[in-house]
């Protein structure tokens, strides 16, 4: 690897981690957009700091120019959320319109003059980490760490207002402060990002990151690291690809890389993500199809003990195809609580099975018989809300029911009530 | 009996429709307070501007006769539980801990004390089991036991709850209502802002009824009666006429 590209990857880097821990604040604070917003009002200072030195382009002027309009940007937007009756995103998006319109003005208006070396400063629209050099590195990765610095250091400050902004104030926390401090920061994130991402696509790194660590964890700190690390990660691609590529912009490789980490997030994540999520509905639902074939059986045998059932015979009462009764059959076979009668379509219950069916049972007719008892209602109502209950009531509740009906003998419809009998 | 909460002339206003009117009362010290009223009274907003959260359009609030900017330490605060996303990253203990946040300087980190009297705090609203459970997979009642013992944590002289007993079980009632006493017991003042007029005698020794103006403070004895329940609730009344009535008796 080469000297300047150690330089741009760890700059990246070091931008990504700063972006992706703030963004969380950001984000938990329901102030996501505002790194948006703030990211194009940066522009035209970039353009000012560029005119009013006629063509000089030495990085401490950007920051300097492109902090100040930023800062000017977010005092705007704090003005008319505070003064008018515009609500915050509109604010936002009046804001971000006019910084960016009066950047890109500023800008066309550069490029038309006989200014030297005036190419190269689109850069800051859609970023080019590759055009990155040692000294840059130095002042852009000392304020990514700056940034970092500071959110170590308001940790419990920033995350008490992102929670509960009210209490916050009262037990002292200057909230008012605290968020000029977080807008600040954001500034500062955003300026240490210009040259590697540029002002459009820089959200991205703000909200991304933490929207994707939201998935993996339910612990502030673990969100905060995985953040970093997702910033980390998305700012190294493109500083490689940046560096491969030298002419490609960075920006949308940055966004692409980020945003695909945001994609697996959502899909995979454990506990939050959608597959898993959808794979434990789908587990739920076939175990509660399981347990109504194993209740049917034991219906059915409670009305005719000589007939052995066949797949017909229980499709009848639950709405089910051949294929997926036949499934759900094989599978309680599996679990060696149904076995095949004489026939290949006939299935029966093994002693396992009945208890099972029993337990199930039990608890059906217990709800019945509490819903009848303690709210009145008519034995016609109490079937399909039991059906629903049997599958979820807990054994502590069961004995606590139990208890509290005395043991009833028989259901509301006169049936037995089955207690711990062993399929005897 | 000493202050602990005196308002003067205090007037509040939401985008120049004044939601509290004229307000002059001094809550005592060491007592069960309840602020009663219908729907929009101005119950949470006086709790609100008691706390600071409000500007004030006109008046002054001192709580044990100074400014609140001094006593601030002396206040512990319960929001409404709706108040907050629940979805937010933490759990049950971190909540507590943000009770002591107040005891510390800006920047300075949790100790070990914090630590045990967060989970001291949560024990003692018997949530001790659930300290590490994400917050969004608590029950209501639950989520409200973690406010009370986030503002136990605080170790304040004056609490201040916005409906503690909204939305939570039968037994989160029991447990807040033993909680109150314990701590008007141990000395401490409780204002409580209260929806459901059933329980006021029950619950309280003064209450302040609210509607826009003070209608009634004082001793519950005194204040809780049918035709100043009918001036707060505005002849909205007939069963709770019975139970002030009852009051009297």
């Amino acid at each position: 690897m080469d000297a300047n590209l150690l330089y741009v990857v760890s700059g990246s880097v070091l931008f990504g981690i700063s972006a992706g821990v703030l963004g969380c604040f950001a984000f938990l604070r329901k102030r996501a957009l505002m790194g948006d917003a703030l990211a194009h009002a940066a522009l035209p200072g970039v353009c000012l700091a560029y005119l009013l030195t006629g063509g000089m382009k030495h990085p401490l002027l950007f920051i300097v120019g492109a902090a100040a309009s930023g800062l000017l940007g977010s005092f705007a937007l704090n003005t008319i959320t505070r003064r008018s009756r515009i609500k915050e995103d509109a604010a936002i998006g009046l804001v971000l319109s006019v910084f960016f319109g009066v950047g890109i003005m500023l800008l066309t208006y550069i490029q038309h003059q006989p200014l030297g070396n005036q190419s190269g400063l689109d850069k800051f629209l859609f970023g080019q980490a590759a055009s990155l050099i040692g000294r840059d590195i130095y002042l852009f990765g000392s304020l990514a760490l700056v940034v970092l610095i500071a959110m170590v250091l308001a940790y419990k400050e920033l995350k008490v207002i992102a929670f509960d902004p009210g209490f916050a104030t009262g037990i002292g926390v200057p909230i008012g402060w605290m968020d000029t401090f977080l807008t600040v920061l954001i500034v500062l994130v955003v300026v240490a990002g210009l040259q590697a991402v540029g002002v459009v696509l820089m959200a991205a790194m703000v909200i991304t990151p933490a929207a994707a660590a939201r998935q993996w964890t339910d612990r502030l700190t673990r969100m905060l690291g995985l953040a970093g690390l997702f910033g980390a990660t998305a700012g190294a691609v493109g500083a490689v690809t940046s560096a491969l590529a030298p002419r490609m912009p960075t920006g949308p490789w940055i966004v692409i890389a980020i945003t695909a980490i945001f994609a697996v997030s959502i899909a995979f994540a454990p506990r939050h993500g959608m597959l898993p999520r959808w794979w434990r509905h789908a587990r739920n639902a076939t175990r509660i199809n399981r347990e109504n074939i194993l209740k049917t059986l034991y219906r059915l045998r409670e009305d005719q003990p000589a007939l052995t059932p066949t797949i017909d015979l229980l499709r009848r009462y639950r709405h089910l195809s051949v294929g997926r009764a036949l499934r759900l059959l094989q599978q309680l076979a599996r679990m060696r609580l149904v076995e095949q009668g004489g026939r290949p379509e006939e299935w029966q219950l093994t002693p396992n099975g009945i208890r099972a069916a029993e337990s199930l049972v039990r608890r059906h007719r217990l709800w019945e018989v509490y819903l009848t008892q303690y709210l009145q209602l008519g034995k016609g109502q109490v079937h399909a809300d039991a059906e629903e209950i049997e599958h979820v009531l807990t054994p502590e509740l069961e004995v606590e029911l139990e208890a509290l009906l005395h043991r009833p003998r028989l259901d509301p419809h006169a049936r037995p009530i089955p207690y711990e009998r062993g399929g005897a | 009996m000493s202050a602990a909460i005196t308002i003067r002339d205090l007037t509040v206003a939401y985008h120049h429709r004044p939601v509290l009117w004229d307000i002059n009362s001094t809550l005592p010290a060491s007592q069960l307070i309840g602020i009663v009223g219908p729907n929009g009274a101005g119950k949470s907003t006086l709790i609100k501007a008691i706390m600071g959260l409000v500007p004030l359009a006109s008046g002054e609030i001192r709580i044990v006769g100074e400014p609140l900017d001094r006593q601030r330490h002396l206040l512990g605060y319960v929001p409404q539980r709706g108040s907050v996303d629940w979805d937010f990253p933490t759990d049950a203990f971190d909540v507590v801990l943000m009770g002591r946040y107040g005891k510390l300087p800006l920047f300075r980190r949790v100790g070990q004390k914090d630590r045990r009297v967060a989970m001291e705090c949560l024990d003692k609203l018997g949530m001790a089991a659930f300290a590490h459970r994400q917050i969004s997979q608590l029950s209501g009642g639950q989520q409200q036991r973690v406010f009370l013992a986030r503002a136990l944590a605080q170790d304040a002289q004056i609490y201040l709850m916005d409906e503690p007993f909204a939305g939570v079980d039968a037994a989160t009632e029991q447990a807040i209502i033993i909680l109150l006493r314990e701590l008007k017991a141990a000395g401490k003042t409780i204002v409580v802002v209260h929806h459901d007029l059933q329980t006021v005698p029950d619950y309280f020794e003064w209450v302040a009824l609210l509607n826009l103006r003070l209608v009634a403070a004082g001793p519950m004895r005194e204040v809780f009666r049918g035709e100043q329940l009918r001036a707060t609730y505005g002849g909205r009344l007939n069963l709770l006429t019975a139970i002030g009535e009852e009051m009297v008796k």
